[in-house]
């Protein structure tokens, strides 16, 4: 082995780099490499949250004129200022899951349309590092993206708000919300990854599988199969555990989306504590079905060429 | 050293036999040219080889099974598998970035300097660069990588010539040395004749000819063989013969098969007509044809 001995003298502290890189760090890069390749991980939520912030700045124009009004009866105040808060959170919610549904959808399949699988092959990086790096986007990253994206634009609506308030002589009610910020912002975080990241884990894994397996039409092959479990399983016992089943996986567990009081609260406010809900069969079941598809999509990738 | 060990290398795709029985043996620097027709099973030797397909029989790729340890195969190993395919969306300073990141071998600075040599901007995306730039582009970041084997699978596709030329120029000045191997597949077989160090052919799925170049430049002679000694040209049994401009080519093996031929030599072919070393395409089409006669004879 000769090939060092030029290279040698001129870059003494390179030349003798690890013949080995470790898996975090091959993590890493792949991570990164899934922020350039997908930029609307970041932008569909930004812009949402630029969306939001252009309406909340034109409402502001009436807010002097409300708070006012509200004065009045003061337990309008929590709601005139809360509703909107819990719209921003949900809109960004909103936004990142359609692009986290997508981003997944496509994880596998991209690479195969466009050949560049034969170039990601090329290089040395596992199939294992590379389908868990993408299915750690949806359910870490996008995530914890949406929390810092929404907390920032909380504390900007905060802030114009309090200086619209204070121009026009008013004060920002001491406690405008049930919740503190910072409790809010824990509620948020606590919603984000637990339900939309480790509750759906298995929803993303699902979609991860079938983008490396399906050779076109990815979107029809995750979502036909499902519908036809469920048809069958209706024709065949009259029952609609299937359905049940995928209900209470997009619900989030609770199966009461929707039939609490509106507001922030009803959002937000978690219905497991965080003991049970790290303890509750439902997320271990989805854990396990996260390890299956994710496991099958590994060794679907290893043979997979360009379509 | 051996870098590629194979014996009864099998594939199949349905019914479709696309690999029937290879035997193969590549040892440290050489620079291997694996020819042959479309559908012969180039590819899927060559996929086999970089652990991007499944196989029956024996394989050892630098020691390794390529099928199950692609990953710590792929530290000393390089492949261009066709032109065109980077990511289209990827900047060039990204996928220096990221080669550098996850590849122990690299050399950033290599790479840089190769490209300091092209138009390439780093700012660029890849879907910006013409199909010759990509080709560079890609090239730049196997040659800075200290790999054992590097297999090329047609890197020239749809290249100019000028690419073409500059693609295999920059191969052997800049990146070969004894100790690195190379196989390397494409149609432009003469653009490569005088890089290789072996060559081999497949057919329907088996290597029909395998050949060091030094020998293949002793044991074959072509000649151009006037009208009026046609008859006695053929009678020492060359292995084809072609027309062209009026007289024949004819191709022998001075030490083939054909009943222990060193009962003539070059000296007594020169006596026949103009002599020179074949082509590798000329010598290609020659077995061809006599493999397609004799399987066809024989079925």
């Amino acid at each position: 082995m000769n090939t060092h001995s030029n290279a040698m003298p001129e870059s003494p502290l390179g030349s003798e780099a690890p013949a080995v890189f470790s898996a975090s760090r091959l993590m890493y890069w792949s991570i990164r490499r899934e922020f350039w390749e997908n930029r609307s991980l970041y932008i569909a939520p930004l812009a949402a949250a630029a969306l939001f912030l252009f309406g909340f700045m034109i409402s502001l124009i009436h807010l002097p004129a409300r708070v006012r009004a509200a004065a009045v009866e003061p337990g309008m105040q929590y709601g005139l200022i809360e509703s909107s808060y819990t719209f921003a959170a949900l809109l960004i919610m909103g936004a990142s899951i359609i692009v986290a549904f997508f981003y997944c959808l496509d994880a596998l399949h991209g690479e195969r349309r466009d050949r560049s699988i034969l170039f990601w092959k090329s290089l040395p990086v596992s199939d294992s590092v590379t389908v868990l790096s993408k299915a750690s986007i949806p359910i870490f990253f996008v995530p914890l993206l949406g929390f810092a994206i929404t907390l920032a634009l909380w504390i900007m609506m905060r802030l114009l708000s309090g200086v619209v308030l204070l121009g026009s002589g008013l004060s920002l009610p001491t406690e405008p919300l049930h919740f503190s910020l910072f409790t809010m912002s824990l509620m948020l975080l606590y919603h984000l990854l637990g339900i939309h990241g480790l509750w759906y884990a298995p929803i993303y894994g699902w979609l991860i599988l079938v983008s490396a397996w399906a050779r076109r039409a990815a979107f029809l092959w995750a979502t036909i199969p499902l519908l036809a479990i469920g048809i069958v399983e209706k024709i065949a016992f009259g029952s609609s555990h299937f359905a049940h089943m995928l209900g209470y996986r997009f619900s989030g567990g609770s199966g009461t989306m929707g039939s609490k009081a509106t507001g922030l609260d009803a959002v937000l406010m978690p219905d497991m504590s965080l003991g049970q809900f790290l303890t509750s069969p439902g997320l271990w079941t989805g854990f396990a079905l996260t390890a299956i598809f994710l496991a099958l999509a590994m060794r679907v990738r290893r043979s997979r060429g360009p379509i | 050293m051996t870098v590629i060990e194979a014996r009864g290398l099998r594939k199949a795709f349905g019914t479709t036999i696309a690999l029937d029985g290879v035997d193969l043996r590549v040892a440290e620097g050489r620079i291997v040219g694996l020819i042959g027709p479309n559908g012969a099973g180039k590819t899927t030797a060559l996929d086999a080889i970089l652990g991007l397909t499944s196989y029956q029989g024996e394989l050892r790729v630098l020691g390794r099974d390529p099928w199950t340890e692609r990953d710590l195969l792929m530290r000393d190993v390089c492949f261009i598998a066709d032109v065109a395919v980077l990511p289209r969306w990827i900047k060039v300073s990204q996928a220096l970035e990221y080669v550098a990141g996850v590849h122990p071998r690299f050399d950033r600075a290599k790479a840089e300097s190769f490209l300091a040599k092209t138009t390439i901007r780093r700012d660029s995306k890849v879907r910006q660069l013409s199909k010759g730039m990509v080709a560079q582009l890609h090239l730049a970041l196997v040659m800075a990588i200290d790999a054992r084997l590097l297999v090329l699978d047609e890197p020239t596709l749809g290249l100019d010539i000028l690419y073409r030329k500059q693609f295999y120029d920059s191969l052997l000045n800049d990146y070969y040395d004894r100790s690195r191997t190379i196989i390397v597949t494409t149609h432009q077989v003469e653009e490569i004749q005088n890089v290789l160090t072996d060559v081999m052919f497949i057919d329907r799925g088996r290597i029909v000819f395998n050949c060091s170049m030094e020998d293949f430049e002793s044991r074959y002679v072509e000649v151009m063989v006037n009208p009026e000694q046609i008859a006695a040209a053929r009678a020492l049994k060359p292995m084809h013969e072609r027309p062209a401009l009026g007289r024949s080519i004819l191709l022998f093996d001075l030490a083939g098969e054909h009943g222990a031929n060193s009962k003539f030599d070059r000296q007594q072919l020169s006596a026949l007509g103009e002599v020179h070393t074949p082509s590798i395409a000329d010598l290609f089409v020659a077995v061809m044809s006599n493999q397609r006669t004799t399987t066809g004879a024989a079925r």
